[in-house]
């Protein structure tokens, strides 16, 4: 956090200030490390059975905050007697289809629900990331469930959590994770410690977790350790993500993402949302308890919000305009379509996969054989001159007189040029004011996709095909100002924000968005931004003159409410559970719920009210059930539904990984997204032969000095001169091992790439012994790339393509490689040597190992 | 000069003799130093802004003299920053006058080796054909059971993470009523 985060590791620092302990685990030493009160190195890829250790232990001593727990939590309800753990199936729960590599999750269901669980069949969703839909709002579930409140209950949560991590001991962490015993019962006394009435504990991370195979899991066991220490929905409390772009939280909510729509409304599916009322019902699920019971309300308001006067309840609000997935639409896929001829055009907004996506010669090969590819950016990135300077013209494999892509480069407003709002990593929304005019042809991406619009709907204006009039029924017409007719942004923050369709007037709350065409909203989840007309992000009211919870510094969503499911702050009764953590709490006399914060929860709803039987959507939340967007009220510590690789999290190991899972015959994630495609491969992993080609674990990370995939800071100056060189670091051990100098240069092998880079050897990087063997992991920047001030190997070149299976994210913070002294060859004689390691690897691109692991004996473990 | 003005004009006197006795403020400044002022003072304007680095969201005061970024600092009103930056974003405003930066636009035709000009309004016209003949060579109406498709696969978009909520919210708007599916970001990644 110290290293990529800087700014916000001030709030860290001030924390131990005032007697926190802070413990960094990272595979490599950093800057974090060096203020932490206790650094534990970890083998990359094994954080789930470092967390599963934390969950035994605060199970084992029963230190969970019961209360909260049996109040807030789903541990007491009682799942179906169809359900097997992998304990009992090797490394794989109930439901596994090996035809597919998904689960049936039918049998993963509370008692008595077993028909409820959605598709049934997880296969789709998989290719959908319909996971991702998840980050406003849990998955389907039918609200009423048998629970056992002593915990008892062979099949309640709590029982199965406990059987399910009974093995993760202190001493399996150790032999997982290369993390001794005492150093990991240092952490897990310190983090149990800081829970109850008076105390709070805070998990943070950078979303690096999310670049694994099982990444999904990682957070999943995050959040069941601080829903048993009733860390949720509290002030000091909660699951941080740290991400990594200005508004990369912004583009989720508002996504540019294939598979989803603004607001966490899924993109329609061609078999299963023929009708807009099926796609509704697919959301708001009819009967179930919680607040997408209003989900026909935000669909309504945001096609209205689109199409406009051609929206209308006869037409379905022109739902049958929106294009409807069949399958995988992924950036992963679109790579590999386009290699094979199948995508035609290509728009580059600020984005460098040359650089910055995982298997960089595949991006470059995919670009390299299209119709034309537009880049807007700041810089000449690496993926606009990939024709001419990319390391596949030097070894013959792209020749730029036989390239065919037309390149467009349009050079784009910096932040400083345009106005508009970032949206930060806590959902907070922050107005920019503009400071300058963009220079020369540099325009903002508003302006490029208003007049791109305008020029597409004047050249159909004349057409008759139904299929244009999506396009031309579009509400298209932003005021502009100023000598480059630049499109007013505040106009469509206000569209977004949603308005009364009749009187033009903006929406205070999503309460008021209405099915029936009379409101329009661009974002339902932002609703509120634009109240009374005015712009709520672009607050700056002063720290200085504010409490600390500065709710008039922007404008953060929903609701401008700073910690989610806030109503956790209080006790099942509505008191604080504390003086010194009181923050939401329900106040007697009038009768409402009040605080510093905005409450997360219906305002006047009484903490005695218990729902009529049968009650569904938000009347079914009872006064005590915190978790309104989840469909039973409660926090998930088991997930019936919504995850699906496993209702909990399992360790695998990543699918690279040079040690055999201790814990189960499964060897990595059996419902992992592959793709066997010829440019694609593995690197073989045990039970496999010739694991022992690709000796030495690999990780990745960012630099302070750098951002990304380096337009940002390659290209500037001060930073350049900083972190001037592409570098990898290395333990002594590993340098002796490898015979590698300080200071001179190693290059590194993969099944797809070879890269070179500078020697640092140093301590930051440590040996870990693990199942009684030393790995060795070596560590490099990921920001460097051929063009810019200062430039280097991409070290995203070595990794190959393998997904997560909820987020279709891919691994890219583990792999394994071979480490060799002196620089790489050049020429079509890199190409021998990747292909010499393939050979002696036993790896034939194009055909992956199966999903499940297969013994020598040819025995697949678990799968029934 | 008067002895008593060359003496007062020794640091060391000053160091000595004035509130500054670690040299290290008043006592060490010369005429030359004393005569400088920050760039910030002397700005015509200044515009609240939020750094383009990483998600934390520190604040940002941009100073403008002459239509041109003089500097850019922290904001100390901020919550979140308290006027910090991390080395990144105190280098914002080179990043924003970097004189790498591409100010026109470049273009490069299919099998040639080098970049040439190119007008805007004519790239936004060659790129708006371009886009409509691949929708139309890839357009499909229905799947193979007559299910409405409404889609191109024809043309991707990627990037968004760096750009305004605004941004993103026409560039989906806009593609989503073209029938194209394949928009993604840096989320994915």
């Amino acid at each position: 956090m110290a290293e990529a985060h800087p700014v916000g590791f001030q709030w860290v620092m001030e924390a131990k200030r005032r007697g926190a302990k802070v413990f960094h685990v990272d595979p490599r030493f950093t800057r974090t490390s060096a203020v932490a009160d206790s650094y534990l190195p970890i083998r990359a890829g094994t954080d789930i059975a470092l967390l599963g250790g934390v969950v035994r232990y605060i199970l084992d001593n029963e230190l969970d905050f019961r209360e909260y727990v049996l109040s807030y939590t789903n541990a007491a309800t009682i799942v179906s007697e169809e359900f097997s753990d992998t304990e009992d199936g090797d490394g794989f729960f109930s439901g596994f289809d090996p035809e597919t590599g998904t689960y049936v999750q039918d049998s993963w269901q509370y008692e008595g629900n077993e028909g409820s669980s959605g598709s049934g069949h997880t296969a789709k969703e998989r290719d959908s990331a319909s996971g991702l839909e998840h980050e406003s709002h849990g998955a389907q579930i039918d609200g009423d469930t048998p629970r056992d409140e002593t915990l008892q209950h062979p099949r309640c949560v709590y029982q199965i959590l406990k059987r399910h991590f009974a093995r993760y001991t202190p001493e399996m962490v150790e032999r997982v994770c290369g993390i001794p015993q005492d150093k990991f019962l240092e952490l897990a006394e310190a983090w149990t410690r800081n829970s109850g009435r008076e105390r709070t504990g805070m998990l943070i991370y950078s979303v690096g977790w999310t670049q694994h195979s099982v990444g999904v899991q990682y957070i999943r066991t995050g959040a069941i350790i601080q829903l048993l220490l009733g860390n949720m929905g509290r002030p000091g409390g909660g699951v941080m993500a740290l991400r990594g772009h200005a508004s990369i939280q912004g583009s989720t909510d508002i996504p540019t993402l294939f598979n989803l729509l603004p607001g966490y409304l899924p993109m329609p599916h061609h078999a299963d949302h023929p009708t807009f009322d099926e796609w509704v019902d697919s959301i708001r699920h009819p009967g179930q308890k919680g607040f997408w019971g209003n989900a026909g309300s935000f669909a309504a308001s945001l096609l209205k919000a689109y199409w406009g006067d051609a929206a209308t309840p006869e037409n379905d609000y022109c739902y049958g305009y929106l294009p409807r997935l069949t399958g995988d639409h992924g950036t992963y896929q679109q790579v590999l379509n386009m290699i094979d001829g199948k995508i035609k055009g290509y728009f580059l907004l600020g984005q460098n996969p040359a650089v910055g996506s995982a298997h960089g010669r595949a991006q470059r090969l995919g670009m390299a054989n299209l119709d034309w590819l537009v880049v807007r950016d700041l810089f000449m990135i690496e993926s606009a001159t990939f024709w001419q300077n990319g390391p596949e013209v030097a070894t013959g494999e792209i020749v730029p007189k036989e390239c065919r892509t037309e390149v467009f480069f349009l050079p784009a407003a910096s932040h400083v040029e345009k106005e508009g709002t970032f949206t930060q990593t806590q959902r907070l929304l922050q107005w920019r004011e503009k400071a300058v005019e963009p220079p020369g042809d540099a325009r903002s991406e508003l302006w490029f996709f208003y007049h791109l619009g305008r020029k597409l709907r004047e050249k159909l204006a004349d057409s008759p095909l139904p299929r244009d009039r999506a396009l031309l029924d579009l509400t298209w017409d932003y005021p502009t100002h100023g000598p480059q007719a630049e499109p007013s942004a505040e106009a469509v923050l206000r569209e977004i924000n949603g308005y009364d369709v009749a009187t033009g007037r903006p929406l205070s709350s999503f309460a008021e968005a209405r099915a029936d065409g009379s409101t329009a909203i661009g974002c339902w989840i932002y609703t509120g931004v634009y109240a009374d007309g005015v712009n709520q992000a672009a607050r700056r009211k002063s720290r200085h003159e504010q409490d600390w919870v500065a709710a008039e510094w922007g404008w953060a969503w929903p609701a401008n409410r700073r910690i989610l499911y806030n109503r956790a702050s209080a006790d099942p009764d509505g008191n604080p559970w504390s003086e010194r953590k009181r923050y939401v709490w329900w106040d007697a006399e009038k009768s409402e719920w009040t605080g510093y914060d905005v409450p997360d929860f219906e305002k006047t709803k009484p903490p005695s009210y218990q729902p009529p039987p049968g009650a569904s959507g938000t009347e079914g939340i009872a006064g005590d059930d915190p978790f309104i967007m989840q469909g039973d009220g409660k926090g998930w510590l088991y997930a019936p539904s919504g995850v699906l690789d496993g209702p909990l999290p399992t360790h695998y190991e990543p699918v690279e990984s040079p040690v055999r899972n201790p814990l189960y015959g499964q060897q990595a994630n059996p419902t992992r997204k592959m793709y066997a495609h010829p440019v694609n491969s593995v690197n073989p992993s045990p039970p496999e032969q010739h694991s022992q080609v690709f000796p030495y674990v690999f990780t990745v990370s960012r630099l302070t000095e750098h951002h990304t995939a380096g337009a940002m800071s390659r290209t500037v100056s001060p930073l350049a001169e900083l972190q001037p060189e592409m570098f990898v670091e290395v333990s002594p051990e590993l340098a002796v091992e490898r015979g590698l100098a300080h200071l001179g240069w190693a290059h590194l092998v993969s099944g797809r790439a070879v890269i070179e880079a500078k020697v640092l050897v140093t301590d930051r990087l440590t040996p870990l012994r693990v199942e009684n063997r030393l790995i060795h992991q070596v560590w490099l920047p990921y920001h460097f790339g051929f063009e810019g001030l200062v430039t280097g190997d991409s070290a995203n070149d070595l990794f190959g393509i393998s997904l997560d299976p909820n987020v279709l994210i891919q691994e890219s913070k583990v792999g394994t490689c071979d480490v060799r002294p002196g620089r790489r060859p050049t020429g079509p004689a890199l190409l021998d040597l990747v292909a010499d390691y393939q050979r002696r690897a036993g790896i034939n691109p194009g055909h992956n190992a199966p999903a499940v692991t297969t013994d020598s004996e040819g025995k697949e473990h678990g799968a029934s | 000069m008067g002895l008593r003005t060359f003496i007062e004009g020794w640091p060391v006197y000053r160091q000595l003799t004035g509130t500054d006795p670690l040299g290290r403020g008043a006592a060490a400044k010369s005429d030359g130093s004393r005569a400088l002022t920050a760039r910030t003072e002397d700005a015509d304007s200044v515009a609240r802004s939020v750094c383009p680095y990483c998600a934390v969201g520190c604040g940002q005061r941009v100073f403008v003299k002459d239509g041109q970024v003089s500097q850019i600092e922290g904001d100390p009103d901020s919550p979140i920053s308290r006027g910090r930056l991390c080395p990144k974003g105190s280098a914002s405003k080179s990043l924003v006058t970097s004189p790498l930066r591409q100010t026109t636009v470049r273009y490069r035709r299919p099998y040639s080796t080098q970049w040439e000009d190119l007008e805007l309004d004519t790239a936004l016209d060659m790129i708006a054909d371009r886009m409509l003949a691949a929708r139309e060579q890839t357009w499909e109406d229905v799947d193979t059971q007559g299910r409405p498709l409404n889609r191109t696969l024809g043309f991707s978009s990627l990037g968004g993470a760096t750009l305004d909520n605004e941004e993103n919210y026409l560039i989906k708007k806009l593609f989503t009523a073209m029938g194209a599916l394949q928009i993604e970001n840096q989320a994915r990644i």
